[in-house]
C-alpha cells in the first residue's frame, strides 16, 4: 500500500481487500469488553478539519484512540487558519510536532495532495472539496460486503464485491463520496450505475468505470444496493434543478420506489440526510436501510486503514488464533 | 560615419532572405548594410556562427505588475526578462492598481519603460473605468498620451456586456485602436477552476467550458464585422475558438488572435498533482486543442504568439489549487517554447516564427519602430537566437522577479545569445548587457 491515502484510485484490488478483511478482524475484536489495542502506542495523529464535520472527525478520532494513537484535533475555527495562516506553514506546523499521520477534511479539491507534498507523515484524505473521500467508500464498500457476501472468516475474506449492482443516486458532480464509490467499488469488481439529472453529472462521467442513467425507475429492479447522496438545496439556485420538488419527486428513493427493489436490497446514504428530499423517512429507517451500520463500520474501517498506513504492531488475536 | 557604438555581426543566418550565413552592420540605431564582405572600421565584431537573426520580438500581452505590485514583477525586471528571452517590445497590461485607465497611469508606466531601457514598453490602456466592465475609460484621451496607446484591454477580465463593447469598438477606430478581449463569459465560469472535461470530472475541480471562451469570439466577431473595427483575440486556447476565427477571416473581417507559449505544448493533464504552477487563466486545454492551436497559428488564422507572461509571489501558487493565482510567467522561455512546439514540429520555419513573434505582433499593436524585417534601414532591433543548443531544463531562476513558470524542469532546445535594441545591445552571450 502507498504511504498515503488521497484517492481510492490509489488502491490496489489486493489493497482494498486486504483493508475490508484487517476491518473484518477489527470488527470482531470490537465485540470484547476492552476495545482498545496498543498498536499504534506512542504515535500521533493529527485530526486537521478545515471543514465543520462532527461525524467524520469523532470517527477518526475514535478509531486512532482504539488503536492507542494520541490524537490531536486540530479545527480550522478560532485557530491560527483563521488568522489567515496557509495550508503550507499549518502542514509545516504539524511537522514540527512530529506528526506520523495527518487526517485531512478541506473544502478545497486537492488539499489533501498538496499536504502530501509539506509533510513526512502518512496523510490521509478525510473528503477533500468535490473531490475524493476514500474512507467513505471503503465504510461503503465494508458494509456491502458483509450484508450481501455474508460475515467471518469463511464467508467474506478475500472477497472482492464481483457481479454486484450498485446504483448511485443524486448530485454526482459536486460529490466526493460518489467520485470514491465509482473508482473503489469497481476495482472491487462491483458493476456500479450512476443515476441523475443531466445537470448533476460531470460532462465526462462516459470516461468513468460506471454506467449512467437518467432514469432512476430503470434502476431500481436491478439494484442490489442503492446508495443516495445528500442533495444541497443551494444547488436549486444554480440552476441544477428547478426545485427540491422536483428533485425529490425524480430522484428521491420514497416508499414506492424501495417496494421495487429486489428482497435483499439495501439503501445506503453517506449522512447527513435531507429526510423528505433524496430519501424518504420510512425508507431511512427500514430494515433494509444501512445508514447506521455505516456509521459504526467507519470506525473499523479507519482503524484498518491507520493500521495499514503506520504499520502499527501486530494485533494481539491473528487470524490464526482462532 | 565613425565605428563608434556600431556592431558588426558576422557569420549569422537571416531566415527568409537567402538561407546563407552572412554579416550585418548597425550603426546609428539602424541596421546600415546586410552582405557577406562587410566591413566596417572601429565596429564591434560578434561572431555569430551559427545563430540566426530575427527582427526584435514584440509581445502583445504582458504583466509587467507596475504599479502596485512590485513585488511579483516591476518594468525593470519584466524588461529585463523580456529581453533575455529576445523581446525588444512588450505591451504592459492594463490589470496594474491602480488600473491603466487614465492618461496617468498609462504615461507612468511608459516612463518607467524609457528608464529600465532593457525593451520598449508600450501601455495598455484599460477598456473600461477599473476593469469593472461598466463605464468607458477615456480612451481617446491615453490615446493622445506621451503613451500614445493603440491598444485596449481589460485582460483578466472579459468586456462582456455587448453593447459597451460594441461602443468600444466603434469608438476606437477614431484614432486606429483595437480593442484586445479577454473572451470569458463570466456566468459560464463561476468559480471555474480548470478545463472543462476528463481531468476536472476526476479531480473535482470546476469545469471551465471551451465555450465559455468560444460563445464571446462569435459574438464580438460579429459585433466587429457590425461596426467594421479591430478586434483582437487574447490568448485563444481552443480549437473550437480557432475554427471561428478562421470563419471570420474568411468573411474578410478586421479580426486578429494571439496563442500564447503554454497553450501551444501543455495540456490540463498536467494538473493532475493539483499544483497550481500549471493554473491559468484560460485553462490549459486538451491535446486535440493543443494540435489544433498549433494548425492555426502555422496557417496564419492565429495571427501571433503572445505570452501572457503572468508573474506571481511564491506564495500565490503554494496553496490549495482554488486558493491560488491564475497565471504563468513566459518571457524568458517563449521562442524556446515556439521551437519545440512549431519549429521541431515542421510547422513553421525560423521565418514564420520571425512572422508570429515580431512582424505580426508589431502591426496589430500599432508599433511603427518595431516588426520590420532585417533589411538595410530597418531600425536596429533584432535577436541572434542559437537554435542548434542542446536542449536545456529550464530553471526558474531567471531575471523575472516571480518564479512561476510551469516549464521547470522541462528541456527545450535553444538559447538566446543577444538583443539588440534601437542598434545597442540589451542582451549579448545570454546575459544582460
Amino acid at each position: 500500500m502507498n504511504r498515503h491515502l488521497i484517492s481510492a484510485a490509489d488502491l490496489s484490488r489486493d489493497d482494498a481487500v486486504l483493508i475490508l478483511d484487517t476491518s473484518d478482524e477489527l470488527a470482531r475484536l470490537a465485540d470484547r469488553p476492552i476495545k482498545k489495542l496498543p498498536t499504534l502506542r506512542g504515535r500521533t495523529v493529527v485530526n486537521l478539519f478545515f471543514e465543520d464535520s462532527t461525524r467524520t472527525r469523532i470517527s477518526f478520532e475514535a478509531a486512532a484512540k482504539r488503536l492507542s494513537a494520541d490524537v490531536i484535533n486540530f479545527s480550522a475555527k478560532g485557530s491560527s487558519v483563521a488568522k489567515g495562516e496557509s495550508l503550507k506553514d499549518t502542514a509545516l506546523t504539524l511537522e514540527a510536532m512530529g506528526a506520523d499521520a495527518v487526517i485531512i477534511r478541506h473544502g478545497a479539491s486537492g488539499a489533501a495532495h498538496r499536504l502530501a507534498g509539506w509533510v513526512r507523515g502518512s496523510v490521509l484524505n478525510a473528503g477533500d472539496g468535490t473531490h475524493e473521500h476514500p474512507t467513505q467508500a471503503l465504510l461503503d464498500a465494508f458494509t456491502i460486503r458483509r450484508r450481501l457476501r455474508g460475515t467471518g472468516a469463511a464467508g467474506a475474506r478475500g472477497a472482492g464485491l464481483d457481479g454486484l449492482r450498485v446504483t448511485i443516486v443524486g448530485d454526482v458532480l459536486h460529490s466526493r463520496v460518489a467520485r470514491s464509490n465509482v473508482l473503489l467499488l469497481s476495482t472491487l469488481g462491483a458493476e456500479v450505475t450512476l443515476a441523475a439529472p443531466p445537470t448533476l453529472l460531470p460532462l465526462a462521467v462516459g470516461s468513468w468505470p460506471c454506467a449512467v442513467s437518467y432514469d432512476l425507475d430503470s434502476e431500481l429492479s436491478k439494484s442490489d444496493v442503492v446508495m443516495m447522496l445528500r442533495v444541497q438545496q443551494e444547488r436549486m439556485s444554480a440552476a441544477y434543478f428547478p426545485s427540491v420538488r422536483e428533485y425529490s419527486r425524480r430522484y428521491g428513493l420514497d416508499a414506492a420506489r424501495m417496494a421495487r427493489l429486489p428482497g435483499h436490497a439495501i439503501v445506503m446514504h453517506p449522512g447527513p440526510m435531507n429526510r423528505g428530499v433524496e430519501i424518504a423517512a420510512e425508507v431511512a429507517d427500514s430494515v433494509r436501510s444501512t445508514i447506521v451500520e455505516q456509521v459504526a463500520n467507519g470506525v473499523t474501517t479507519r482503524m484498518a486503514v491507520l493500521y495499514l498506513l503506520l504499520g502499527g504492531t501486530e494485533f494481539p488475536a491473528t487470524g490464526e488464533a482462532r | 560615419m565613425t565605428g563608434n557604438g556600431s556592431w558588426l555581426i558576422r557569420g549569422v543566418t537571416i531566415p527568409g532572405r537567402d538561407e546563407k550565413a552572412t554579416s550585418i552592420l548597425i550603426a546609428g540605431g539602424s541596421v546600415t548594410a546586410i552582405g557577406p564582405d562587410l566591413d566596417h572600421p572601429g565596429a564591434k565584431t560578434l561572431d555569430a556562427g551559427g545563430l540566426i537573426a530575427l527582427p526584435g520580438l514584440v509581445d502583445l500581452h504582458t504583466h509587467l505588475r507596475e504599479p502596485g505590485r512590485e513585488d511579483a514583477e516591476t518594468v525593470e525586471t519584466g524588461t529585463a526578462a523580456a529581453a533575455l528571452g529576445g523581446y525588444t517590445a512588450v505591451h504592459a497590461m492594463a490589470n496594474t492598481d491602480p488600473v491603466a485607465d487614465t492618461a496617468g497611469v498609462v504615461e507612468q508606466v511608459w516612463r518607467l519603460g524609457r528608464t529600465a531601457g532593457h525593451c520598449d514598453v508600450q501601455p495598455v490602456g484599460a477598456v473600461t473605468l477599473g476593469l469593472n466592465g461598466a463605464r468607458l475609460a477615456e480612451l481617446g484621451t491615453m490615446a493622445d498620451s506621451a503613451a500614445r496607446v493603440r491598444v485596449f484591454s481589460d485582460d483578466g477580465r472579459c468586456v462582456s456586456d455587448p453593447l459597451l463593447m460594441r461602443r468600444a469598438l466603434e469608438y476606437v477606430k477614431a484614432f486606429d485602436g483595437v480593442i484586445a478581449q479577454h473572451a470569458q463569459d463570466p456566468r459560464l465560469t463561476e468559480g471555474a477552476q480548470l478545463n472543462e472535461g476528463e481531468m476536472s470530472a476526476r479531480l473535482g475541480l470546476a469545469g471551465w467550458p471551451a465555450v465559455a471562451e468560444e460563445a464571446i469570439i462569435a459574438r464580438d466577431c460579429l459585433l466587429a464585422a457590425h461596426v467594421g473595427s479591430a478586434l483582437h483575440v487574447c490568448h485563444v486556447s481552443t480549437a473550437g475558438s480557432a475554427e471561428i476565427i478562421r470563419w471570420a477571416k474568411s468573411k474578410g473581417w478586421p479580426v486578429t488572435a494571439e496563442v500564447t507559449p503554454h497553450h501551444l505544448l501543455l495540456t490540463d493533464e498536467l494538473a493532475a498533482g493539483y499544483d497550481p504552477v500549471f493554473k491559468v487563466n484560460p485553462p490549459l486545454r486538451t491535446e486535440a486543442d493543443v494540435a489544433e492551436l498549433r494548425r492555426a497559428l502555422a496557417d496564419g488564422t492565429i495571427d501571433c504568439v503572445a505570452t501572457d507572461h503572468a508573474p506571481h509571489p511564491v506564495e500565490a501558487k503554494e496553496s490549495e489549487w482554488a486558493e491560488a493565482a491564475f497565471g504563468m510567467t513566459g518571457l524568458e522561455t517563449a521562442l524556446r517554447v515556439v521551437q519545440r512546439a512549431m519549429v521541431e514540429t515542421g510547422l513553421l520555419d525560423w521565418a514564420g516564427v520571425a512572422d508570429r513573434m515580431s512582424v505580426r505582433p508589431a502591426r496589430i499593436g500599432r508599433l511603427t519602430a518595431h516588426g520590420h524585417p532585417l533589411t538595410p534601414g530597418a531600425p536596429g532591433h533584432l535577436t541572434l537566437y542559437d537554435p542548434a543548443a542542446p536542449a536545456e531544463a529550464v530553471t526558474p531562476a531567471g531575471a523575472s522577479k516571480s518564479r512561476n513558470t510551469p516549464f521547470a524542469g522541462m528541456e527545450l532546445p535553444g538559447r538566446v545569445v543577444a538583443t539588440f535594441l534601437r542598434g545597442v545591445p540589451a542582451v549579448l552571450d545570454g546575459k544582460l548587457a
